[in-house]
């Protein structure tokens, strides 16, 4: 009696809600055609907000086309993207060499298109009156695997820094960020000591510096930039005056024209050779690089130049007449 | 000297109780400060507009309609799979099975599955239900994992409430010459009842929550529009959250709050449903 009631009840939610999500189109646009299908897009959480709000507008375009966005990082994206389960992949680094192998095992062929950049900030605590800059060669010699367990305080990087233990705080080790941050700092990719907290949550990130006098974390920009009052931003020299003298702070120009190197990186977005053939997620790569300059910025990101989303946009429609069709 | 005993055994009979009522309102101040600092961050924020809005860059304008949508989904989907198959494999191995070794192994193990983190039936489920049966990153398969993660709970609430029906009752049913399956189905049963709705309304919580199970399997974060059938793309509310908590714009947070009052609000709901029938339904020997 009960359980036959039950599953009435679940029955009769599952039809209800099957019949509310009739589809609306509500948008009146008045350009091309319409299209219709859908974009499906993984990858990176870092990138993931800048393919949302490309999506969101395109929404408007192309009200009908289900364009769709996940977070399973960039490492999870591309084996996805490698089975051809998905169209487009987000990407904070590029694709390993082992990744590329099995995209061409299963026959698929890439484009790597760069769609903003980002500043690695370096940060300390407010109160910390000692660190005014730093070199990378300090950063590695906080970081580096040698490091763990010998150079714990401050005064070991730096004659004059105080005799007080200092506390890292940075990326996670799944993260494209990790590998980014390493790859520049300490010279290897994937490398570095293992005794400084880790989170994949750049916000948990920020709450660690801002509550700890000895503190010094790494993450994106955009975090810096909305938890000003509560972080220092660090200067970072690379001890190479051919991109700016001195210690540079990241800063929308300076990321821009790369002179705050070696911590600007860029991000991606990688499209499935197959998948650009439909035109529906032709005309939403289009509709990516022609808006993500105006979104980026947005969403925390820094945009490349005009000029730069030309060059992409030139690279993309070589690739359109070139690549293999099926 | 026995006064001396008495007074030792007195005052570490009372300095237990102190540590109890100490662990039973740390437990419950903790609960009461999330749930005031969620509510007072989160509650303006909800709106018909914050209900029926898809996701956004523009956190004002951001909503949780998919998610919402993709949430009640799942519920149902997997309680549709696993209750049945729960009950089923409960009552078999409380009524019907040989207390065998066999069974004693299959029962370690049920226990056990109920411990395994819930990332390893994502990338089962990922296996199994998305590459080998091709349902891909669909509500089915995400329902039919959350299924497979459920099930030890339902199993195992159900036996334990199998067990507490006194064996009185069913030696009444078959000495009425009632068979195995009527005093199963007549008797068992409806004396446990209150018991199994518990164990399942617990479990399909346990579902509601789960987000790192749903994200290996493929659902997504970003989805603008309503699933239509269960082979459709989805997103829950706590792949929602999580996306929000982790982005760098205060007003996301706020965003999370309240997303989070309202994931707290349907848990909520079934709580009280559960309370309700088992109050309806107990039955005193």
């Amino acid at each position: 009696m009960k359980i036959k009631s039950l599953i009435a009840i679940l029955a009769i939610g599952t039809t209800l809600f099957a019949s509310c999500g009739a589809p609306k189109s509500d948008e009146n646009t008045g350009t091309s055609d319409k299209l219709k299908g859908e974009v499906k897009i993984d990858g990176s959480s870092t990138v993931y907000p800048i393919s949302e709000a490309v999506a969101e507008e395109f929404r408007t375009v192309q009200p009908d086309v289900k364009v769709t966005v996940g977070l399973s990082g960039t490492g999870g994206g591309f084996k996805k993207f490698s089975r051809g389960e998905t169209d487009i992949n987000n990407a904070s680094r590029h694709i390993k060499e082992a990744e590329g192998k099995s995209c061409e095992e299963n026959n698929i062929h890439y484009l790597e298109l760069e769609v903003a950049y980002d500043g690695l900030s370096v940060v300390v605590n407010p109160a910390n009156d000692w660190v005014k800059d730093i070199t990378v060669a300090e950063l590695k010699k906080m970081w580096e695997p040698e490091a763990q367990g010998k150079i714990t305080k401050w005064s070991q990087i730096r004659a004059g820094w105080p005799d007080t233990e200092f506390h890292l705080y940075g990326a996670g080790t799944e993260s494209g960020t990790y590998d980014y941050f390493t790859e520049a700092v300490v010279g290897e990719s994937h490398k570095s000591r293992g005794d400084y907290t880790a989170s994949e949550d750049d916000n948990i990130l920020v709450q660690g510096v801002a509550g700890d006098k000895n503190a010094l974390g790494f993450f994106g920009f955009a975090y810096y930039e909305e938890n000003k009052e509560k972080l220092k931003l660090v200067p970072v020299n690379d001890e190479d005056e051919t991109n700016g003298a001195g210690a540079i702070l990241p800063s929308v120009e300076t990321v821009k024209n790369k002179t705050y190197s070696p911590l600007s990186r860029g991000l991606y977005v990688y499209v499935n050779s197959v998948a650009v053939d439909r035109p529906e997620v032709n005309e939403f790569v289009k509709f990516y690089l022609d808006n993500a300059g105006a979104l980026t910025r947005e969403v925390g990101f820094i945009p490349m130049s005009d000029e730069e989303y030309a060059a992409q946009k030139k690279k993309y429609e070589e690739f359109m007449s070139t690549h293999v069709k099926k | 000297m026995s006064n001396r005993f008495e007074k030792i055994s007195r005052f570490k009979d009372s300095s237990f109780k102190i540590f109890g009522m100490f662990c039973t309102f740390f437990g419950l101040a903790m609960l009461a400060i999330f749930i005031s600092s969620i509510f007072n961050e989160g509650i303006s924020r909800i709106s018909w507009d914050f209900i029926t809005s898809y996701p956004s860059r523009n956190p004002a304008k951001a909503g949780i309609l998919s998610a919402l949508a993709g949430t009640l989904w799942i519920i149902v989907i997997t309680a549709l799979a696993a209750i049945p198959i729960g009950i089923g494999a409960a009552i078999y191995l409380e009524e019907f099975s040989k207390k065998s070794r066999l069974g004693k192994i299959i029962e370690i193990n049920i226990t056990n599955l109920a411990g395994v983190p819930s990332i390893i039936y994502g990338l089962l489920g990922l296996e199994i239900f998305g590459r080998m049966m091709g349902m891909g990153g669909s509500i089915l398969a995400g329902s039919f994992t959350l299924a497979l993660l459920i099930l030890p709970i339902i199993i195992v609430a159900t036996r334990e409430a199998i067990k507490a029906v006194p064996s009185s009752l069913r030696e009444a049913s078959y000495a009425l010459g009632a068979s195995k399956w009527q005093t199963v189905k007549s008797t068992v049963i409806p004396s446990a009842s209150s018991g199994i709705i518990t164990g399942i309304i617990i479990a399909i919580s346990r579902a509601i929550g789960g987000a790192a199970p749903l994200i290996v399997v493929g659902a997504l974060a970003y989805v603008p529009f309503v699933p239509t059938s269960p082979t459709s793309e989805f997103t829950v509310l706590p792949i929602q959250i999580f996306n929000w908590v982790s982005r760098p714009q205060a007003a996301f947070l706020v965003n999370a709050s309240a997303g989070i009052i309202i994931l707290l609000g349907i848990t909520f709901l079934l709580n009280a449903a559960a309370v309700y029938l088992r109050i309806k339904r107990s039955v005193k020997y």
